[in-house]
């Protein structure tokens, strides 16, 4: 770098820096280590890795730490990352039957083939403290994992499940949506709108999670009207299948936890025939544990297809409206934009109203 | 021109991207370009939009200044020269407008007139001018693409109804060439003449809005008026009927800052901190 201007900021600038590193390392405690992160603050790391847009706990892990816990920031950090990563290949599309679950259930029937698998969920967990977390003993810690394998049989959870929507979907009762268009990278293309749905759908998967939960209640509390029910929510993990380099077969490369989520919703005339009415569908997928991310964004799904069918009449149904708004990491950078000096835009306003005002004052 | 891996931050295919884009904005005068816009390590609003567009046509000799609401030494405007000085070796930085290839700003347009060699890039919030009267992007387009900006002249009519003057400060909305009406970033009013007929690019990138348009050198800028109520810029009116000079170098032809003193009174000041400089080191 040749001859660097240096006045007043730079100097303001690293001193900021600093202090924050002061708060940082502030306290008695011992350095916070990346590995308990991403083990033990997991659902905090998966928001992050699916806000970033990349599936890498590991950094995540890192940009929540760096960010003082902030998952805005995390996943700002980390997706910055991201944007800068080439892109090696493209896969063929995933499909959530092959998900290897650890947790499904659906509230449209009583009993499901293959069963309704609870797995790890909050969902019935009392919110009163854990003391006893507070001074928690390291053997105790340790040893839950090691009590919870030791009589497991190999064969007790089955790998994968049928499909709930399956069985409907062989009455002939879904109205599914056209599969036919091609994915779309929102990171390499230009918004333009109308959206394809693959592109609203990816847009939604970085989406902020408060911002789509808050669009999709929206929709649930009646502006909408959408009478969902969950046809099947499944956390797992997704073997990531890459075209081989020579012989261009899939091999299994990795695998991510995935959440995914159907929803049947009211059931309309069906689109495009004279057939019978059937039932409309919603979809959700995001990068790990995230359930209230993957329903919500199964509703504005549903919600935006309507809008598309019979027009936009309420703000979930509009989906200029729902893309534009539910990314946190464009919301918070422009939020946060009004804190640069102003003074400039200020300056003319202040002279346009006294302008205003003393042309009034001539020719009232 | 060579486009390093280790030189100008963003990958080939960005770069390439980003100068078509800019390409086509020159040849359609006022048009918003939609571009897949990369995520900086700077947060979407300080100027992501600018630096990817600098750090595309940045080549190595370049001379570059980047100025916030005039200055060079603003926060944001140190940031975000540390970050391209360091993507770009070999690339110069200076707070000298008349020794400056490639202009970074935020909210301004320099004083000292620009003369051809330079190139204007500015970090711009909103790219449309319509989207004061019009929330919906898929709607705005349609407007513009049959030119119909009766809704803003209406705006524009109401506001001199109640207020007799149109109460748009910055961000004016002018006409590029005839056809397409722009939203100049929220530079003053002050600056919207130094863009018409201009020697040097003038080069508009949103970062978050993904869009990039541009007003090519030579090209008419006319700001939205009428017969009877003309486009005015920013007066600086003082109470004994003159006009605020510059407190420091005496100017009388610059936007002005108005800073409050602790007794109540108003300092005016050059906000552009290196035309201020200029003349005070012309006098020393």
């Amino acid at each position: 770098m040749g001859y660097v201007a240096v006045r007043g900021g730079e100097a303001a600038i690293t001193e900021a820096i600093r202090t924050l590193e002061l708060l940082r390392t502030a306290g008695a405690a011992d350095p916070l280590g990346v590995d308990q992160i991403r083990d033990q603050l997991r659902l905090l790391v998966d928001r992050v890795m699916a806000e970033g847009g990349l599936h890498d706990p590991q950094l995540a892990a890192l940009a929540v730490k760096q960010a003082f816990g902030d998952p805005l920031e995390a996943s700002f950090i980390l997706r910055a990352h991201r944007s800068h990563l080439p892109r090696l290949g493209e896969t063929a599309a995933h499909r959530g039957d092959d998900l290897r679950v650890v947790r499904r259930i659906s509230s449209a029937f009583k009993e499901i083939p293959g069963g309704q698998v609870l797995g790890p969920s909050t969902d019935y967990l009392q919110r009163l403290f854990r003391r006893e977390l507070i001074d928690e003993s390291p053997e105790a810690f340790k040893s839950v994992v090691k009590d919870w394998f030791k009589d497991l049989p190999d064969d007790a959870v089955p790998a994968t499940f049928p499909k709930v929507l399956d069985l409907l979907r062989a009455e002939g009762l879904l109205d599914d949506q056209p599969a036919g268009t091609e994915a779309v990278d929102i990171t390499r293309s230009t918004l333009a709108f109308p959206i394809p749905r693959p592109a609203r759908l990816a847009h939604m998967a970085r989406g902020e999670t408060g911002g789509l939960l808050a669009i999709a209640y929206s929709t649930m509390r009646g502006y909408g009207y959408l009478h969902p029910t969950v046809a099947e929510l499944r956390v797992g993990w997704l073997p990531v299948r890459l075209p081989h380099p020579l012989t261009g077969e899939p091999v299994e490369a990795g695998e991510v936890l995935i959440t995914e989520c159907e929803i049947i919703a009211t059931h309309e005339a069906h689109q495009g025939s004279d057939g019978p009415p059937r039932l409309s569908l919603g979809y959700g997928a995001c990068f790990g544990h995230q359930e209230t991310k993957a329903i919500a964004m199964a509703m504005c799904d549903r919600a935006m297809v309507s809008g598309e069918q019979r027009g936009a009449r309420h703000p979930a149904e509009d989906a200029e409206f729902v893309v534009c708004h539910i990314d946190g990491i464009e919301a918070m950078g422009f939020c946060s934009h009004y804190k640069l000096p102003h003074y400039v835009t200020f300056q003319s306003d202040l002279e346009n109203l006294r302008t205003s005002r003393a042309k009034m004052q001539a020719a009232p | 021109m060579t486009n390093d891996d280790d030189f100008g931050f963003l990958d080939a295919v960005a770069v390439r991207e980003i100068r078509r884009g800019l390409l086509k904005a020159l040849a359609i005068p006022g048009y918003q370009v939609p571009y897949a816009s990369r995520e900086m390590p700077v947060a979407r609003g300080f100027g992501t939009g600018g630096m990817q567009v600098t750090l595309a046509i940045a080549v190595p000799g370049d001379q570059l200044k980047v100025i916030d609401q005039g200055a060079d030494d603003s926060v944001n405007a140190v940031a975000l020269r540390r970050f391209i000085g360091n993507a770009c070796p070999g690339m110069a930085t200076t707070t000298r407008t008349a020794e400056a290839t490639l202009i970074q700003t935020r909210h301004r347009t320099p004083e000292r007139s620009l003369v051809p060699g330079q190139v204007m890039v500015y970090q711009v919030p909103y790219p449309d001018p319509l989207q004061i009267v019009e929330p919906s992007e898929a709607e705005r387009r349609r407007m513009h693409a049959h030119g119909d900006y009766a809704r803003l002249w209406v705006k524009l009519y109401e506001d001199v109804v109640r207020y007799r003057e149109v109460a748009l400060s910055n961000r004016y909305p002018a006409r590029v060439h005839g056809r397409y009406i722009i939203d100049p970033s929220p530079i003053p009013r002050w600056d919207l003449p130094k863009l018409h007929r201009s020697p040097v690019p003038h080069l508009f990138a949103a970062g978050r809005e993904k869009k990039l348009y541009a007003v090519p050198p030579h090209t008419d800028v006319v700001p939205l008026a009428f017969d009877d109520v003309p486009f005015e810029v920013e007066r600086f009116a003082a109470a004994d009927g003159g006009r605020h000079r510059c407190a420091r170098c005496g100017a009388g032809d610059t936007f002005l800052d108005e800073i409050p003193l602790p007794d109540g009174t108003r300092r005016w000041q050059c906000n552009d901190q290196d035309r201020c400089d200029e003349r005070m080191e012309a006098m020393a």
